[in-house]
């Protein structure tokens, strides 16, 4: 007997990956939880039959959402990640010796739990004497904050479920007020493949281009993830992401990456002309 | 049988409607019985309907609660009979007044200064009404207001009962009062005649359905027969099934539903209020009077000292947050808090207010600071609509006798009412009210650049 999982990209377009076992599936207050085993990616996390990260490709998206922004961020001390319970964002991170606290909003107390459990490969940081957990709503979170970030990764799920908030004008606001003067708010940004995800990703856009001076997007290949093509959304109230890249300083940390480096940093804000059109549209 | 014969005149009809809809718009078969005189489901229906709400009779409404509050001012008072209502009662109330020449012994409802709202009738108020108008025949009590206030209804309805008036709730906004030990009395479980309960408020069931209730006090014949004088013989059984519907599910299930809506609503106002600038009101506003009980489940917010209408933040957060409200005044906010609302549309509205708070706070000097104006009642609202009227500009109306309403809507309250003196503050009230863009209802003109006035 086989078995399969499948999520669905669109209504007409799916991804199926063959599952050696079932490790987890766990009804939370907030959704429903799975953690697979899988033949071709490694174990698999899914939240609501929606696919989250896999043990094979989660690197690059980790990868993507951290080191951006701290190779243009001069000296990042304070970090709040929205989301991300399972702990990817907060190992990469904990690499940077600077920062001195991380602040770990995840509304979703049992995915924290769960990932601790099976899915040690991105949890293992969650426990950095740096790292603060906080089990609330994120917007809740946010709007109590000001001046108090040099960096602000929201890591969440599509907009299509609990994590609808996150993708709003008054989130980014919120934001805004709580990072300092210098900060940068960095957010999963979906895909801009698809007409059914275009809506979201135009409106986020527009909603963050209305909150920040410097706002963009830069894009990366997520093998699992619809149509591969990722995007990430860079906010700023003073760094340009390209200008303002430290290359040198960033390399001379010496960081260990396995996507990342800083030559694929300023290729990633090269946009293909339909994602152009789709954000000036 | 509708000419669409089940949506096969026109296949746009079930392609956008749905089958199952459109097989319930069916009309004139006799096993479906029939809204007008009900001897069979429609009557087992409304005997359930009765029952949920613990009084003698219900009639299902397919023209809003508006038919159902005419329907009992219309039963309990004709032609030159007195009825004391409060002023800040629902259009509809006086527009039933303006069709059936009853009079209006206006009650001035108390006023909170610090949120410039209208209040509840206070007893003493009443009973002073009852005696300078000894043959009036009913007393008309808004069970909550818009703003969740209530007055002491208990004690009204006894100190009109024994003055043999009847009482008559508008529980437009009451729905749930039914189905909770936490909420404010309801209209039958105090005694009243009649009340006129909009289930499409807060009850879940489809918009323009309504239910009015009333006790063996009436006569339920009498009653039907007033409701059939404007009730059209074509009732609409989707309307008249989500009654049924929603009737079951209160029953049920009213009181978990309730007790979510109310925790809602207490997470909001403690949200808000630490936010600082807002002031979301709560039971504290209660006097003992006035506002003898609080609606929990409202959730209104008073807006000025963050120096913006709450007009101007009703349209904030629907333009720039996606998010809609039930209405804004010059003062407060309104929002309906139900048990269809998910925890992120309550902390979405939060942050949004945080959000209007960081970009558009100013001083709050220049707002006009009162809601109500205590009305000059020259003519009965009768008398002055059919009158002969003349046209004038609305600066012109000044001392003269309006011919026609104008409100604000929502909330529907009537700023000006026929039969009523245009005084200096009302015309500000209107200026201001149509500055802040508020929704101007009422006059022949609608842009409200001028006014009808009574000839004298
Ligand atoms: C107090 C009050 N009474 C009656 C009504 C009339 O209800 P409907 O709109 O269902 O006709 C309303 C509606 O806004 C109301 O607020």
């Amino acid at each position: 007997m086989e078995l399969w999982y499948t999520d669905k990209h669109t209504e007409d377009v799916r991804f199926s990956v063959k599952v050696k076992r079932q490790l987890a599936s766990h009804k939370s207050e907030i959704q429903q939880i799975d953690i697979l085993d899988t033949c071709g990616f490694g174990r698999v996390l899914v939240l609501d039959g929606e696919l989250m990260i896999t043990e094979k490709d989660e690197f690059i998206y980790h990868e993507m959402l951290t080191h951006v922004p701290m190779a243009v961020h001069p000296n990042v001390e304070t970090v709040l990640v929205v989301g991300g319970g399972d702990g990817g964002t907060v190992r990469e991170l904990a690499k940077y010796p600077s920062i001195r606290e991380i602040d770990l909003v995840e509304a979703d107390k049992e995915v924290v739990t769960l990932s601790s459990i099976h899915l040690p490969f991105t949890a293992c940081k969650l426990r950095d004497p740096r790292v603060r957990l906080h089990f609330e709503d994120g917007l809740r979170f946010v709007r109590g904050k000001k001046d108090a970030y040099d960096l602000i990764i929201v890591d969440c799920p599509d907009p299509y479920g609990p994590a609808e908030g996150l993708f709003t004008r008054e989130f980014y606001g919120n934001c805004c007020n709580a990072l300092k003067e210098d900060g940068i708010l960095i957010n999963q940004h979906e895909s801009p493949f698809y007409a059914a995800h275009q809506t979201s990703v135009k409106n986020a856009h527009a909603h963050i281009a209305i909150e920040f001076p410097v706002s963009t997007v830069y894009q990366c290949h997520i093998p699992s993830y619809p149509s591969g093509h990722w995007l990430f959304g860079f906010a700023s109230l003073k760094y340009d992401p390209v200008r303002d890249l430290d290359a040198a300083r960033w390399n001379a940390l010496g960081i260990a990456a396995r996507y990342y480096n800083t030559d694929l940093h300023r290729g990633a804000f090269a946009l293909p002309n339909y994602v152009k059109e789709l954000l000036n549209r | 049988m509708p000419g669409h014969k089940g949506g096969r005149m026109n296949p746009e009809l079930p392609e956008y409607y749905g089958r199952l809809c459109m097989s319930l718009d069916v009309n004139s078969m006799k096993p479906l019985d029939n809204l007008g005189h009900p001897v069979g489901v429609i009557r087992d229906a409304q005997a359930l309907a009765a029952e949920a709400f613990g009084a003698d009779h219900a009639f299902f409404m397919v023209n809003g609660t508006t038919s159902a509050v005419q329907t009992m001012i219309w039963t309990t008072c004709g032609r030159g009979e007195k009825i004391i209502m409060p002023r800040n009662v629902h259009r509809s109330a006086i527009n039933a007044l303006v069709i059936n020449g009853a009079i209006p012994v206006y009650v001035n409802p108390g006023r909170n200064a610090r949120l410039g709202i209208p209040l509840g009738m206070g007893v003493e108020d009443v009973q002073r009404a009852i005696e300078q108008h000894p043959d009036a025949k009913a007393i008309l009590v808004n069970n909550p207001t818009y703003y969740g206030v209530c007055s002491d209804l208990e004690t009204i309805v006894s100190i009109a009962h024994a003055a043999g008036m009847k009482v008559l709730a508008d529980e437009a906004h009451g729905t749930h009062f039914y189905f909770s030990d936490r909420l404010p009395v309801s209209g039958m479980a105090a005694g009243c005649d009649m009340a006129a309960v909009s289930l499409h408020k807060t009850g879940g069931s489809l918009t323009q359905s309504s239910i009015l209730l009333s006790r063996n006090t009436v006569n339920p014949d009498y009653v039907r027969q007033m409701i059939t004088l404007t009730q059209s013989t074509s009732a609409n059984y989707l309307l008249l099934s989500s009654l049924d519907l929603a009737r079951r599910h209160l029953h049920f299930h009213g009181r978990e539903v309730y007790e979510k809506t109310i925790a809602f609503a207490e997470y909001a106002r403690e949200e808000i209020n630490r936010l600082g600038g807002y002031y979301a009101f709560g039971p504290e506003i209660c006097n003992g009077d006035t506002c003898f009980a609080f609606d929990l489940t409202k959730l209104s917010v008073h807006t000025r000292d963050i120096g913006q209408a709450g007009i101007e933040v009703y349209d904030l957060l629907r333009d720039d947050y996606g998010i809609q409200i039930e209405f804004g005044d010059v003062g407060n906010i309104l929002a309906i808090i139900s048990a269809g609302d998910r925890r992120m549309d309550v902390e979405r509205l939060i942050s949004a207010l945080a959000e209007i708070k960081r970009l558009h706070r100013k001083d709050p000097v220049g707002l006009f600071d009162h809601e109500y104006i205590d009305p000059d009642v020259a003519m009965t609202p009768e008398a002055a609509f059919v009158a002969q009227k003349e046209t004038v500009p609305l600066r012109a109306s000044l001392g003269r006798v309006a011919g026609e309403f104008v409100m604000s809507y929502p909330p529907g309250i009537p700023i000006l009412a026929p039969g009523e003196r245009v005084t200096p503050d009302i015309l500000e009230h209107i200026e201001f009210t149509k500055a802040k863009g508020c929704f101007m209802t009422g006059p022949l003109d609608m842009a409200l650049n001028n006014l009808q006035v009574v000839v004298s």
